[in-house]
């Protein structure tokens, strides 16, 4: 064997650190830890098996009218017809049960980002320290590309729509936990010294003052974590994940754009659908005419009928005993 | 009335180690030296007085002088270095969370200058805010709320969101959310500053109207003197952390214990400070009407003192009228009573009204002005010397309200 002598001027020709090597004995060490990864795909598993048994369980022509009475009651009849009838299409062109089960792994992806992010959002906004020790490990989660972790995923939980949700939360977890701090951290000073002055406690403080101040900034999070499981769903494919990422996938193997853009038309449609959902959310009920939740939509107008009826049924008693 | 507040040997340090700043005090370091040593910041340094139940107690001093620290260690919003604060006997200083928790809600509540409202919530539940944070039931706080809007005029706006409003009816919620849980102490930090100098006003006697109500101890901080004069019954001074003066206005006015204090009151409009009260004089000649008193013995008493008018005055110190030495002449010649010389029409001013409103009646009336209060009493008179003198804004020469240097008749009547 030839051994060089070191040269300042071409330093890595005898120098080198074997950091992939060094990974890989990490890497095996944790894998020993096996058995907890697995649990943690046992409630991500069970929450994604009900999401999809739910929406897969109704025959599609049912359930679109459930999507669009659901769109309705959130936002208004604009956006059910848009829902109807976009979801109709998607039926039209193949891809209402691919869209199904993609609809399931983002809500359950968004459903765990939701329960992870906003408790660290709310951690770090009452700990500058636990903050400092966060926001690089957001960083990391947000730059890193997804192909770097999906390969110790695999590793870790195997593959399958369950790891797929699990990247997909990694992926879209970040701007949650930083809405949430940011939205906590803007409740004016003079309120919260209000609520202390009124004897608020902590918990007080928190659920009836800073929460519902911060409500609008913590579902801008909530609606951008969608948005990127959202766009996590054609990689999270390649682990065998399932849905209309898989026809994309499965469109660019094949170099079938026909297969690839039917694909794609779902997830646009659903991204715009889920997006107005999570924006009218965000408003509060008095920029919407002060009328409360269950006095509008589809709800309100059942209340509304059976109300009327109620009322002239107590009219006709009265006239009948006058 | 009995003290309400004890404040003993109060401290706050802003920094680091309040305890090495606490040490550099007691060897008597100042503010600046004590920063440029420990990068501590005295706050508030070695502050005692107490508040009478009852009285509207206002902290006065320039931005920075301390006081929004000094009142929010009344409800430990601010945790006071050392010292203590006494309210009803018990030292609040030494309360856990539990206890504070329990002042916060029961005893002492607040008012603030941003208003500090729920922008998400609505007004009856903004006043509401203090009972929910106590537990109390929805019905019962709400009933509470809209009492309490009430006494403030805004029951018509319950429902409305505070950004509806305008800065004057939300700092009237900010008030009422102060009064719903009925505290016995109120603490307003520059509550009226943000409004404007009409709507303040206003605030001002709505304030008072609430006091007279209903009693409460008032700690009222603001940086304005007129506002304070106008609403204290006592005023604490404080500057660069310490307190220099505790006192009435009137005590402050005319002894201020130094320059800092003396040139809050160079601006102030003393016209509207100072009452007829306060300059009345009673050096002027009294003539006590009774009944075997004829205008002859009044003659020679202005005759001896060299006066031109009498102020006659009847039992219990009655005021009865002005003579003049034409009328007395008169009613000598006439051979009438005393009571037939007193001239007709004679001008009075209350003791309380201010000297702005004095200055018509002064200048019209040919004599001095008697002082004459609501009970009928003869409190002394204005005249045109001793309300110039006053306006002149020189308190410690004009020296008015010494009274009775000179009098003569009221001695020599008796």
């Amino acid at each position: 064997m030839q051994t060089l002598s070191f040269n300042p001027l071409y330093p890595f020709e005898t120098l080198e650190i074997p950091f992939d090597d060094w990974v890989e004995v990490v890497f095996d060490w944790v894998a020993n830890a096996r058995p907890v990864f697995q649990a943690i795909r046992q409630p991500i598993d069970w929450v994604l098996e009900g999401i999809t048994d739910l929406l897969l369980f109704l025959p599609p022509g049912l359930m679109i009218v459930l999507l669009a009475l659901v769109a309705w009651q959130v936002v208004g009849g604009r956006l059910a017809l848009g829902t109807a009838l976009s979801l109709f299409f998607v039926g039209l062109i193949g891809a209402y049960e691919q869209s199904m089960v993609t609809l399931a792994l983002v809500l359950t992806a968004v459903f765990f980002c939701t329960a992870i992010g906003v408790p660290l959002g709310i951690l770090a906004a009452r700990s500058d320290r636990f903050e400092t020790g966060l926001r690089p490990v957001l960083d990391t989660m947000q730059t890193t590309p997804a192909f770097v972790y999906l390969v110790p995923i695999v590793v870790l939980f195997g593959i399958g729509n369950v790891p797929g949700v699990i990247v997909t939360i990694i992926f879209a977890v970040a701007p949650l936990i930083r809405l949430t701090n940011l939205g906590i951290r803007q409740v004016p000073k003079d309120v919260i010294e209000a609520a202390n002055a009124f004897g608020a406690s902590g918990r007080q403080l928190l659920f009836k003052v800073q929460l519902p101040l911060a409500t609008k900034t913590i579902m801008a999070g909530v609606n951008q974590s969608l948005m990127l499981a959202l766009s996590m769903v054609v990689i999270a494919s390649m682990i065998s994940v399932g849905g209309l990422g898989q026809m994309v996938l499965r469109g660019i193997g094949r170099l079938d754009m026909g297969l690839a853009v039917i694909g794609g038309v779902g997830i646009v449609v659903l991204a715009i659908v889920l997006d107005r959902m999570t924006q009218a959310l965000a408003s509060s009920e008095r920029e919407r005419g002060g009328r409360r939740f269950v006095e509008r939509g589809p709800i309100g107008l059942v209340r509304g009928l059976t109300a009327g009826r109620s009322a002239s049924a107590a009219a006709a008693a009265t006239q009948r005993g006058g | 009335m009995t003290d309400k507040i004890t404040v003993e040997h109060l401290y706050k340090i802003f920094g680091p180690d309040p305890e090495e700043a606490l040490a550099l005090i007691r060897e008597g370091l100042d503010k600046d030296e004590i920063f440029a040593r420990t990068g501590n910041t005295v706050g508030v340094r070695d502050a005692s007085f107490t508040v009478k139940e009852g009285e509207i107690f206002v902290i006065m001093g320039l931005s920075g002088s301390g006081k929004s620290t000094m009142v929010r260690m009344f409800n430990r919003l601010i945790e006071p270095s050392s010292g203590s604060i006494t309210v009803d006997g018990r030292d609040i200083t030494k309360l856990d969370e539990a206890g504070l928790r329990d002042l916060r809600r029961t005893t002492i509540s607040m008012v603030f200058q941003s208003f500090a409202l729920l922008p998400h919530i609505k007004v009856i539940d903004n006043v509401a805010f203090g009972l929910e944070l106590a537990g109390m039931g929805r019905e019962e706080r709400r009933e509470r709320a809209l009492a309490a809007l009430e006494q403030v005029g805004l029951a018509a706006n319950a429902e409305s969101y505070p950004d509806e409003l305008s800065g004057g009816m939300q700092q009237r919620v900010g008030l009422a959310r102060a009064l719903a849980a009925d505290p016995p102490i109120l603490l307003m930090d520059e509550a009226f500053s943000a409004l404007d100098p009409l709507i303040r006003s206003e605030m001002q006697d709505e304030l008072i109207r609430l006091q007279e109500e209903k009693k409460r101890t008032i700690i009222f901080i603001s940086h304005d003197l007129d506002e304070a004069m106008r609403i204290g019954d006592r005023i604490a001074i404080m500057q660069g952390g310490v307190v220099v003066q505790v006192g009435s206005p009137d005590e402050i006015l005319k002894n201020p214990a130094n320059e800092y204090v003396r040139s809050f009151f160079r601006g102030v409009d003393i016209s509207k400070v100072l009452t007829a009260a306060d300059i009345a004089t009673k050096t002027q000649v009294t003539i006590i009407d009774k009944p075997e008193q004829g205008p002859r013995a009044a003659l020679r008493l202005l005759g001896d003192f060299d006066r031109e008018y009498g102020f006659v005055i009847g039992r219990g110190r009655r005021f009865a009228g002005v003579v003049s030495l034409a009328s007395l002449e008169q009613a000598r010649r006439d051979d009438a009573p005393l009571d037939a010389a007193l001239m007709p029409e004679t001008a009075t001013v209350l003791p309380t009204a201010p000297l702005h409103e004095l200055m018509g009646v002064v200048a019209t009336s040919p004599h001095p002005v008697p002082v004459v209060d609501e009970q009928g009493r003869y409190r002394g008179v204005v005249s045109r010397t001793s309300l110039l003198q006053a306006l002149d804004n020189l308190p410690a020469e004009s020296a008015p309200v010494e009274a009775d240097a000179v009098a003569p008749v009221a001695a020599a009547g008796e």
